[in-house]
């Protein structure tokens, strides 16, 4: 045999199962207002939401190694964009949204030029500071409820969509698919010559910097493009709570650690990780949330014991064992399957 | 005279964030380590204190002869029974294994002692004030800021005149030479954490008698302290006491202007000197 035979592929037989799977799962869940209970579209729209939120911060954390705790700042922004826009701007809602992701991008800009100059962990603590910094700007807004917050006038609402169903529905979907626009868009980006830079950098900054990668602006790029991404699903997230106020909108807890622990649970690093996180958080706190603080430290527990003992998540011991890898972003050698030769 | 004021009790504030920021600034130096859990452990020590104080009746800043060598214990233990293990090249598990820490900590918190705010009394000492001129000073700011200069100078003679000090230093310049040279830096790492808790037990008292706390205000001490140390400059324990005072009349003269600003204001104060001087107003060592 000679090496001509072995041919060079992206794909798999697992990504290929999973891509006809996915595509099957996703039509079912567009589906759902048929039959799914509205509480439980409710929940979904919760988990979608989560899912775009975790997705987003993995990228940043696993794959451009800016780790922020600060990611509620733009949670937050983009609640308070949605209704801002909306109440004096006179927007449509979803037109609201869009511009907030915008205006989240904006922001990010001037944002990031001052954090990027602390390094590492540093840069996480300053991440919050200008969390805290929206935080306690908003609360000075007194237009939008000051500290106390405000509600999504009834109008606004209405003006969504006829029909409670129909908003219901409406809500639904756009929960779906900002999770879903959030994902293939993390996975081609990463497919993207831009991704390659990306992984390159995560694998060694030094030897990427050596071969001509503009680090600063790789990094930089990544941060705004996820501020805006994740000011949507924050207008998305307070279009669906309908009240907003500065504690809400910018908690850490809510927005920052809740998807900390699920994206290390999950696999950090990997796109399938955030996705089986959410699932895995979901499940826990549907069954365990009755037990309110304990169950928050036994999430906590849970972070620290993966982070210590799996480092790669859930997702990681699967693949160690089985091989899979369901969004196919890397490269495998194929070994020509004739049987003459041994 | 109000300007002036304002600076006094900015600059006295400042005292108790560079307390919040020295045992941040000290394990940075020597490990590296950022622990996001530290405002979480300056709650604990004010929680610490108050069982103290009211289980055996002393007053708060008696408590600290029992709160600073639990607390003390308690860094040695957390560092070698978990942060340790976290340490290496990578990043994320110390940030991510401190984060868990704190959110652990907080629910603790929460589920021991309720969401109430909580204050250490110590009738007396909070209200008594010297008048210097037409400006009255309070006695407790004057003596946190007195506790904190007397901290930092104690740090800074630990760390250049002492044999642990000078272990310190070995293991934040090298640590495999260090090993090599018969330190066992986990040890060392051990030593470090439980000095740093030590500051923090104190300055979990003062902040107990200054304001009243709760099981969430850890993550506003961390920023604090956070700022305090990168305005000041990195691995300068002087400098993380100026940090310390630029914050705090940045923030009493913010509070000046409109109370609401009081915060606010200081963190803009850092960010304007992020943006001018990113490095610090005086570094001993790059980031």
């Amino acid at each position: 045999m000679n090496l001509s035979d072995y041919s060079v592929t992206r794909t798999s037989q697992s990504a290929r199962v999973a891509a006809v799977l996915g595509a099957i799962g996703l039509i079912v869940l567009i589906a759902a207002p048929w039959w799914a209970g509205r509480a439980d579209m409710r929940l979904m729209s919760e988990l979608f939401l989560y899912l775009a939120l975790a997705s987003l911060w993995n990228l940043m954390a696993g794959y451009a190694g800016l780790v922020s705790v600060g990611q509620q700042a733009y949670v937050g922004f983009g609640g308070y964009m949605l209704f801002a826009l909306t109440i004096f701007g006179g927007l449509h809602p979803i037109a609201a949204i869009v511009v907030a992701g915008l205006l989240g991008a904006l922001i990010a800009i001037p944002a990031a030029v001052l954090i990027f100059r602390l390094r590492g962990a540093y840069f996480a603590i300053g991440t919050w500071v200008v969390a805290e910094v929206f935080r306690l700007s908003f609360a000075q807004v007194s237009a939008l409820g000051g500290g106390s917050g405000s509600s999504l006038p009834v109008g606004i609402v209405k003006s969504l969509a006829s029909g409670r169903s129909a908003r219901e529905s409406l809500s639904y979907w756009l929960a779906l698919g900002s999770a879903v626009l959030v994902i293939a868009s993390v996975y081609f980006f990463l497919r993207s010559r831009r991704g390659l830079a990306l992984t390159a950098i995560r694998d060694n900054e030094l030897a990427a910097g050596s071969l001509g990668i503009d680090i600063w602006r790789t990094k930089f790029a990544v941060y705004v493009v996820t501020a805006a991404l994740t000011s949507l699903a924050g207008a998305l997230i307070f279009l669906q709570k309908l009240r907003i106020s500065p504690d809400a909108a910018f908690s850490v807890n809510d927005w920052t650690a809740f998807v900390i622990f699920i994206v290390v649970i999950g696999g950090i690093g990997t796109i399938e990780g955030p996705i089986i996180g959410t699932l895995i958080f979901f499940l826990l706190r549907e069954t365990l949330a009755d037990l309110g603080t304990i169950y928050l430290m036994v999430l906590g527990v849970v972070a620290i014991v993966v982070m210590l003992k799996a480092p790669k998540g859930v997702w990681g011991l699967i693949r160690a064992r089985f091989d899979l890898q369901l969004f196919p972003l890397g490269y495998r050698v194929v070994r020509p399957t004739s049987k003459k030769d041994t | 005279m109000d300007w002036l004021n304002a600076l006094i009790q900015g600059t006295l504030l400042g005292g108790l964030y560079a307390l919040f920021a020295a045992g941040l600034s000290l394990i940075f130096g020597v490990m590296r380590l950022v622990n996001i859990a530290h405002g979480d452990l300056i709650v604990l020590a004010a929680y610490l204190g108050l069982v103290v104080t009211s289980a055996i009746g002393v007053h708060p800043i008696l408590a600290m002869a029992l709160v600073v060598p639990a607390m003390t214990l308690i860094g040695y233990a957390l560092q070698r029974g978990l942060l340790n293990q976290t340490l290496g090249d990578d990043l994320l598990p110390p940030l991510l294994v401190t984060f868990g820490l704190s959110v652990i900590l907080q629910n603790g918190l929460l589920e021991g002692f309720s969401a109430d705010p909580q204050k250490l009394s110590a009738p007396g000492l909070e209200t008594a004030s010297v008048a210097l001129g037409s400006i009255s000073l309070g006695v407790l700011p004057l003596l946190t800021f007195g506790i904190a200069v007397a901290v930092i100078w104690g740090l800074q003679w630990t760390f250049y005149k002492t044999s642990l000090g000078r272990a310190f230093r070995a293991v934040s310049d090298n640590q495999d030479i260090a090993q090599l040279m018969g330190l066992n830096k986990r040890h060392i790492f051990g030593l470090a954490m439980a000095l740093a808790l030590a500051v923090t037990a104190v300055a979990g008292i003062l902040l107990g008698l200054r304001t009243s706390f709760d099981p969430s205000s850890g993550g506003g001490r961390l920023i604090f302290g956070f700022e305090a140390v990168i305005i000041g400059g990195l691995g300068n324990l002087w400098g993380t006491l100026a940090g310390g005072v630029i914050l705090g009349v940045a923030q009493t003269i913010g509070a000046k202007i409109d109370p609401g600003w009081q915060v606010l204001s200081g963190h803009i104060a850092f960010l304007v000197i992020l943006a001018i001087r990113p490095q610090g107003l005086f570094p001993r060592m790059s980031g």
